[in-house]
């Protein structure tokens, strides 16, 4: 907003003295933008010619040696759908057998919701496009509406709701001082908020922290937002990555759906099926009755519309072709318990070594903490002197990936985090 | 609805829809079993079908087998040249297999491969703006996701600015410069100029090639006449390259008219599409704004959805940069541009034939590219799809892509029916 009446004063003042002259160059009052603070990460790894570095900044997976994955069940999938399906475009709503597979995998294969088609469901740009498309409804049928948002989450949220121009407030949720979650302050800002807030939730493997809250606070979350009449809205970008086993990972879900929550959903298939470059993703929102969803489904398209027009194809395929299939799918469960498995793995690792190294701190937390990162507790400044002198790359606020972590990096790792912090 | 419900509950213990939940302090827990949540979105209604998209879904649900789909401008499903591009794309997706390439997260503004050829393919590989690296590339999510970019950067830095939109253009109900005339079928030139000279410093979205929905362009004396206008307003050009290969057969001549402005050293912005294709932002000096605007650029994208698709992005990269599959891929376009002139020439010959009336029906043949507008209005439209089941835009335009010869005498039956006998 200070940008634009910035702008809007300086072209005031200056079109009157320079008229045609100002106007003949249209983008000199741009700005150079702000570098994301996760992907800017990357451009600086890549960037750094150290034989020693270490990239534990974005939160791709990657295996023990430090490489992207493409898993197996997909690259099959690619091999049978080559050249064979035509690039028409998709219905604006997506695939619909893909979004039919994505929401057995959130609500339960035999979920009653799906039975009575109580659910309106579109195909969605990954887990972006499902949150700003969600953000985007929000703002046109309840413009007055305010969403919370926790302390800390993913930096893109805050952007989406803003540019969706949603009011935006923030609720407790990590606490510094043991690393995990600040519950007591949580339930407080739930009670306070004005009956019918927006709020946001991890549904598992929070980012940035790994802290989830447990299933009976999960429980007493649910019983409290139902309290005062909230809308629940859940962005679940890692089921299936955080304990290895998706039905166990959409707990959380499952228990606000038991409570009666008619709630949204924003989930993607970057991580958990290392689809990230496809944008496969997928919004929903129970509602009351069939009709409802039919309007609400045919609202959301409308948004899209103007926006993209219809999904991507590739990505759905891939989707659709290995949960519509036994045997990819089961191959598929086995890949992710795989990769849950290898980062469980590193995190007692990247504790182990650093207990090893006679560390004066606390590191429980690293085991405590779950998905793909960890929320170090490191400051700013030593994140700052991880990278400058051990070429260690992570986002500022100490979130470590662990995906980044492998067996041959972790014990350098842990070595650089105790130079930086055994006189803290 | 909404608005009574906020704040206000009541305790319920049926699955009525009014039932709500007691407000209060604190209390021990209580069973939340019988008791339904009213949605929030309870006074949601039912969004009207998308005028175009929604033809599609319209003619699916058809059971009767003359039915045509003239709607969407995407080729028709059995036809020879969608094999051919589909056979394209398998090479290109058997090089990307063979590669092994990984499905990593690209950069926000896109694949720089897949940018670079995009680019080039619009202004030619030795236009000096490239050369000056005066171009800014962003990969966007096909048209429209390009159009909502510059949307979104247009509202960003000016607004208050007005955008001058043809009338008609695709999908947007409102227009601010004539263009179509319905009385030649044709360009209403001297109203377009005239419109364009309004208030100075506007946005002119201007269709590259095969202007959609009405496939009337400009000649090159026209566009001259255009950009000398745009010029003098101090305006900004901003075109919409749809069809670039499409409309003449031939990508240079498709993309001449962008080529006319970034000559004079224009400042632009283009949205490209490879649907029948990211888009590009000519700058007249400095490179380093391209790369200012280029991080605008990326600060909307993030939030809309964090970065674009990949396959696609690689197999347009991989066909273009290829000089085999390129070739092919020009040739293809070619065959295509050409089967679109024979299926206007056939109903055109078929309308002429049948129609006693003695109208003119050569607009058919002076239009280009994928569509025609046929000059029906709304109400002849419906007796298309009504009586004729042939499915069509409520504006008159129908798709040739989805057209084969064979369906031209059945089509111009259809055609003269409406035209004459409804009103």
């Amino acid at each position: 907003m200070a940008m634009r009446s910035l702008i809007s004063e300086r072209v005031s003042c200056r079109s009157s003295v320079l008229g045609a002259r100002w106007m003949s160059s249209w983008w000199r009052n741009v700005e150079p933008a702000a570098k994301d603070p996760i992907l800017g990460v990357t451009e600086a790894f890549l960037a750094d010619p150290s034989p020693d570095k270490v990239n534990v900044g974005v939160g791709a997976y990657r295996d023990d040696n430090g490489k992207p994955v493409v898993l197996e069940c997909v690259r099959e999938a690619e091999r049978r759908i080559a050249g064979t399906a035509n690039m028409e475009y998709l219905p604006m709503g997506g695939s619909v057998k893909m979004v039919e597979e994505t929401l057995k995998l959130a609500y339960g294969d035999n979920s009653e919701f799906i039975k009575d088609k109580r659910i309106a469901a579109v195909q969605s740009l990954s887990g972006t496009g499902a949150c700003r498309l969600f953000a985007d409804f929000q703002n046109r049928f309840h413009p007055d509406s305010q969403i919370y948002i926790p302390v800390p989450t993913w930096s893109n949220h805050h952007n989406i709701w803003r540019d969706a121009h949603v009011t935006q407030r923030t609720f407790h949720y990590y606490h510094p001082g043991t690393k995990g979650l600040d519950f007591a302050a949580l339930m407080d800002d739930i009670k306070n908020a004005p009956n019918g807030s927006f709020f946001l939730l991890h549904a598992c493997a929070h980012n940035p922290t790994g802290v989830d809250p447990s299933e009976e606070q999960w429980k007493e979350i649910s019983y409290q937002i139902k309290a005062k009449g909230h809308f629940p809205f859940f962005d679940m970008a890692y089921q299936g990555f955080a304990s290895g086993d998706p039905e166990r990972d959409a707990k959380a879900i499952r228990i606000f759906l038991k409570d009666g929550h008619l709630l949204g959903l924003a989930q993607s298939y970057a991580k958990n099926m290392g689809l990230y470059g496809q944008r496969v993703g997928c919004l929903s929102v129970l509602c009351e009755d069939e009709k409802q969803a039919v309007a609400v489904k045919s609202q959301l398209q409308q948004l899209a519309r103007p926006m993209y027009s219809n999904p991507p194809v590739h990505g759905a395929l891939i989707v659709s072709t290995i949960l519509g299939d036994a045997e990819l799918k089961k191959l598929w469960l086995k890949e992710v318990q795989g990769m849950a498995d290898r980062i469980i793995g590193m995190r007692t690792a990247l504790r182990e070594n650093l207990e090893k190294l006679g560390s004066p701190l606390s590191w429980k937390h690293i085991t405590n903490q779950i998905g793909m990162f960890c929320y170090s507790g490191l400051t700013p400044e030593q994140v700052d002197r991880l990278t400058d002198e051990y070429h260690i790359y992570m986002t500022r606020n100490g979130r470590i990936s662990m995906a980044g972590v492998t067996t041959g990096n972790v014990g350098y790792l842990a070595n650089a985090i105790h130079e930086v912090t055994k006189s803290a | 609805m909404h608005e009574k419900l906020k704040g206000k509950v009541k305790l319920g213990s049926t699955t009525n829809s009014t039932a709500g939940f007691i407000k209060t302090k604190s209390f021990g827990r209580v069973s939340m079993v019988a008791a339904v949540n009213v949605s929030r979105f309870e006074g949601v209604t039912m969004a009207p079908p998308d005028p175009i998209l929604g033809v599609s879904e319209a003619f699916k649900a058809d059971t009767d087998e003359k039915k045509l789909n003239l709607g969407v401008g995407a080729y028709e499903p059995k036809s020879y040249s969608l094999m051919c591009l589909m056979l394209l794309r398998r090479l290109a997706e058997n090089l990307m297999l063979e590669r092994g390439e990984n499905k990593e997260y690209l950069p926000i503004e896109g694949l720089a491969a897949f940018n670079k050829v995009t680019a080039e393919l619009l202004f030619g590989a030795d236009n000096s703006v490239l050369k000056e690296q005066r171009v800014a590339t962003v990969q966007g999510l096909s048209g429209t996701g390009s159009l909502r970019l510059a949307a979104a950067l247009i509202e960003r830095y000016f607004p208050g600015a007005k955008v001058l939109i043809s009338s008609p253009t695709w999908e947007f109900p409102w227009s601010e410069y004539r263009y179509y005339d319905p009385k030649t079928v044709g360009l209403d030139f001297e109203g377009m100029i005239a419109d364009i000279k309004a208030p100075g410093g506007s946005f002119i979205l201007l269709h590259g090639c095969a202007h959609n929905p009405t496939g009337i362009d400009p000649t090159p004396e026209q566009w001259e006449k255009i950009a000398d206008v745009i010029q003098e307003k101090n305006h900004i050009p901003f075109f919409d390259v749809a069809y670039q290969g499409f409309a003449s057969g031939s990508l240079d001549n498709d993309a001449s008219s962008v080529r006319l402005f970034a000559t004079r050293g224009m400042e632009l912005l283009v949205a490209q599409s490879y649907s029948k294709k990211p888009w590009s932002l000519c700058r007249k000096d400095w490179s380093n704004e391209c790369c200012l605007v280029k991080s605008q650029l990326k600060r909307l994208a993030r939030p809309m959805y964090s970065n674009p698709p990949v396959h696609g992005a690689r197999i347009v990269a991989n066909v273009v940069g290829n000089p085999a599959l390129f070739d092919e891929w020009k040739a293809e376009m070619e065959m295509m541009a050409g089967r679109i002139k024979n299926v206007r020439q056939k109903l055109f010959d078929s309308l002429s034939a049948k129609d006693k009336s003695g109208k003119d029906w050569s607009f058919i043949l002076r239009q280009i590219g994928m569509f025609s507008f046929t000059g029906l209005n709304k109400a002849q439209s419906d007796n298309m799809t009504n009586k004729w089941h042939v499915y069509m835009t409520k504006d008159g335009r129908i798709s040739l892509a989805g057209l084969s010869l064979a369906k031209c005498e059945y089509l111009a039956d259809a055609i003269i029916d409406s035209y004459h006998n409804v009103s």
